[in-house]
């Protein structure tokens, strides 16, 4: 629940080891996220945000996934089993 | 917007309209846990998409809509003084109180202010010495970490003059709740995306397997949530009930660790009374005792509060998914956005508003 | 002895001790304090039209007065300063009564204290915005407050403008069949101001659409006489603006999600502070609602001009669900677009 949106890393900043902080671009517009909870986030992946944390690393792989599924729905007759 | 845009998408959504409407064979009551799903699907019309089987009830996953209203009135009476800056999300300003909410306080010419991230509340505190900084800790499990956080960096940071009124519900038991009311009606949940995202979903096997019922963790976009209904439908027809995840792009089992240790370290489990519910037995966060200096209740007297909801607020049964907004005799009367009597129509998730902005004609 | 004693509630806004911020929101609550506290007691026809300016006749000339006050916080903003907007704001006004913009007055209300260089600044600012307008600023007023008690600075204009020839623009012209038609990019200017608040900030390269519309609205009546309506959407938006106008109308209003032009990063900014882009401030766009069969020529004539490139047409006037505004959304589904309650405030749920 709550408000929390998909943003591109663009920028890491290591200096408080306690309170690693980026840059993540939503669209073009650039917010400073904590990035503490996401060690592993690298630029250029994209991090679900919420009130300046980001809670989650996006699964890009996964939503690709999901969507190819969803989108061959509509092609196929029989329903398609989604895990 | 990447990975936003795609879950809105039109085909998506007919496919998954088509398939729920192929496979459902009786009527199902399916139950939306969260008030950003409440929000989006009236914003998106989602119900329009679905069989006349599938009734949608809307659940109390408002965290402005329960939040108690003695704590609204702490709030206010906080912010009512002097040498304090009252720091808030932008959702809980406009919360009747008993008598005023924040941002009457603020008219008459108190220092409250909105702020987008806890962290810019400490770093006020952090500018302003010489005042008492107090930040309105409010959500679900979802925000608990990001308030958590704040509390950990005025520590770090020898802040004397910062502190939280914290008012943190937890989901798994509000679900629990709910269906041990015997007037319950709901047979699917669409657990809230984003709670699970922070906490992941093991909390939800147990409450599964007890109440035979299918829970799917969701989303909050049109795709994601006729995918959540969608999978529901499926176990119901087939007579299954498990724990099912849907939003797989963000949402793991054991959810995010790192932030689910920081709630171990600074908050503890205790029993909430949730506006319109009543209280439910470990449903809350406290902050703990090695953290009680940034406890805003233990550093400011508020005295004993006498609270006073309006009488004709049905705001419980609205929550509980056992009234609809417009059963209420209250509803576009005496009781509008305007005008709030209650929670729901404050919040721009509370059922009551979505209903009041939403469903006017169509 | 109190002459024309009256047996109605003197305070006509007795839910309320005091004015609200949102009572100068744009939305039902300003609504509410213009109708009941101020039209309720200055009650006349010219009034009473309820448009933009004020529109009549004298010796066979028609013109348009209007008004507006800016209080912009911050007073400088990406694209933009206080200055510029209270020229360009009147300069709109008086276009969207389908009026040639002549003569603009000006008043300060400065706080003491405003550092000059920022005054120079503004000035400047109006100087410049005047030239591009085509108006003069013939007449002004200068005042000074304690510190404490003004905002830094406060800016009226008021201004006269002459009515084309041959147009008449009032919200009751507006028919079923009509075409809206929008010049640009929504949101612009409102997230602009956002971005520049102190506890909201972000980075952005959004700038305030902050523009003088009358050649524009020139060049659209060069084309057609057929214009009905014309309606900047400032505060509250599009959204605003139009339930305004289906409410004055008493017709119905339906627009589509995926023609309505809107900025990626203005998307990204909405989505991060939980706002709804149709109810965010706009200052250099304007609403035309068209006869249908004269919507394609005046489309092609606003895309020739710097502020109409990406003119779009976004929905119809409709005999049904008369006083709502409809959107089909970008799912294909249909949801009201209500009047705004009170300021749309930054959420995190």
């Amino acid at each position: 629940m709550c408000l929390s949106i998909p943003g591109k890393v663009i920028s890491i900043d290591e200096t408080n080891p306690e309170l690693r902080m980026g840059k993540v671009s939503f669209s073009g517009v650039t917010k400073e996220i904590c990035l503490q909870w996401v060690p592993d986030v690298q630029v250029g992946e994209y991090v679900l945000a919420h009130v300046g944390f980001a809670l989650s690393k996006i699964d890009e792989k996964d939503a690709h996934e999901t969507l190819a599924i969803l989108k061959e729905m509509g092609d196929l007759e029989e329903p398609n089993e989604i895990s | 917007m990447k990975y936003l845009d795609e879950f809105r998408n039109a085909e998506l959504t007919k496919n998954l309209s088509e398939k729920i409407k192929h496979t459902v064979t009786r009527p199902w009551t399916i139950m939306e846990i969260c008030g950003g799903q409440t929000h989006s699907i009236l914003k998106y019309g989602i119900e329009d998409l679905l069989p006349k089987e599938i009734t949608l009830v809307h659940g109390p996953g408002c965290p402005v809509c329960v939040t108690p209203l003695e704590m609204i009135d702490k709030a206010v009476s906080i912010a009512s003084r002097e040498n304090i800056i009252f720091t808030s999300f932008g959702d809980m300003v406009r919360v009747p109180g008993s008598k005023y909410d924040l941002l009457a306080v603020k008219a008459n010419g108190y220092d409250v202010r909105m702020v987008y991230s806890p962290l810019d509340a400490v770093a006020l505190a952090e500018k302003n010495r010489e005042k008492q900084v107090v930040f309105f800790a409010v959500g679900f499990e979802t925000t608990a970490p990001p308030n958590a956080m704040a509390v950990v960096e005025a520590k770090r940071r020898g802040l004397k003059n910062f502190s939280i009124l914290c008012s943190h519900v937890l989901v798994p038991p509000a679900i629990e709740a709910l269906l041990s009311n015997p007037n319950s009606k709901i047979e699917a949940f669409l657990a809230a995306g984003h709670v699970c995202t922070v906490m992941g979903y093991e909390e939800y096997i147990p409450l599964s397997e007890k109440f035979n019922i299918p829970i799917i963790i969701t989303g909050f976009e049109p795709v994601d949530i006729l995918l959540g209904i969608y999978s529901a439908v499926k176990q119901l027809e087939a007579q299954k009930h498990e724990v099912e995840n849907q939003y797989s792009r963000v949402v793991l089992k054991e959810g995010n660790k790192h932030a689910r240790a920081l709630l171990s370290e600074v908050f503890e489990v205790v029993d909430r009374p949730w506006r319109g519910v009543g209280v439910i037995p470990q449903s809350g966060f406290r902050l703990k005792e090695s953290y009680a200096e940034f406890d805003a209740e233990k550093k400011f007297d508020v005295g004993s509060i006498a609270t006073q909801e309006s009488p004709l607020c049905i705001a419980g049964e609205v929550l509980q998914g056992l009234k609809k907004p417009f059963e209420c005799p209250a509803f576009k009367t005496s009781c509008t956005p305007e005008h709030p009597l209650g929670a729901p129509m404050v919040s721009s998730e509370g059922a009551c508003a979505a209903y009041f902005h939403y469903k006017k004609v169509i | 002895m109190i002459e024309n004693f009256s047996l109605n509630c003197p305070l006509p806004l007795s839910d309320y001790e005091k004015v609200l911020l949102a009572h100068g929101g744009g939305g039902t609550l300003s609504h509410q304090l213009i109708q009941k506290m101020f039209f309720s007691q200055f009650d006349n026809p010219l009034l009473n039209s309820e448009h933009d300016g004020a529109i009549f006749e004298l010796n066979g000339t028609k013109f348009a007065f209007s008004t507006d006050s800016y209080v912009v916080q911050p007073i400088f903003f990406p694209g933009g300063n206080i200055g510029g907007l209270a020229v360009n704001g009147t300069v709109n006004d008086l276009s969207m009564c389908g009026a040639k913009p002549l003569f603009l007055s000006c008043g300060f209300i400065i706080e003491e204290g405003f550092p000059m260089t920022d005054l120079w600044k503004v000035v400047l600012s109006m100087k410049s915005a005047a030239e591009k307008a085509g108006v003069q600023i013939v007449t002004g007023d200068t005042k000074v407050v304690d510190k404490g008690k003004g905002d830094k600075i406060f800016i009226n204009t008021s201004g006269i403008g002459v009515i084309h020839e041959g147009v008449s623009i009032s919200p009751l012209n507006c028919k079923p069949g009509d075409a809206i038609l929008l010049n640009g990019n929504i949101a612009d200017h409102g997230i602009a101001i956002m971005s520049a608040r102190e506890n909201l900030s972000f980075e952005t390269t959004i700038q305030s659409d902050c523009a003088p519309l009358n050649a524009l609205v020139e060049s659209m009546v060069s084309v057609s006489k057929n214009i009905h309506v014309l309606r900047d959407p400032t505060r509250g938006g599009i959204a605003s603006a139009l339930n305004e106008i289906a409410q004055k109308a008493n017709v119905g209003i339906l627009i589509e999600e995926e023609k309505i032009p809107i900025r990626e990063e203005v998307k990204g900014a909405c989505e991060l502070l939980g706002l709804d882009p149709l109810y965010i401030a706009n200052e250099g766009k304007l609403l035309a609602i068209v006869k249908a069969n004269d919507a394609e020529k005046i489309l092609n004539e606003m895309r020739k001009h710097p502020l109409g490139k990406e003119s779009s047409l976004i929905g119809y006037v409709t005999e049904e669900n008369k006083q709502s505004v409809i959107m089909k959304t970008s799912i294909g589904s249909k949801r009201i677009v209500d009047m705004l309650s009170g300021e749309q405030l930054p959420r995190i749920c």
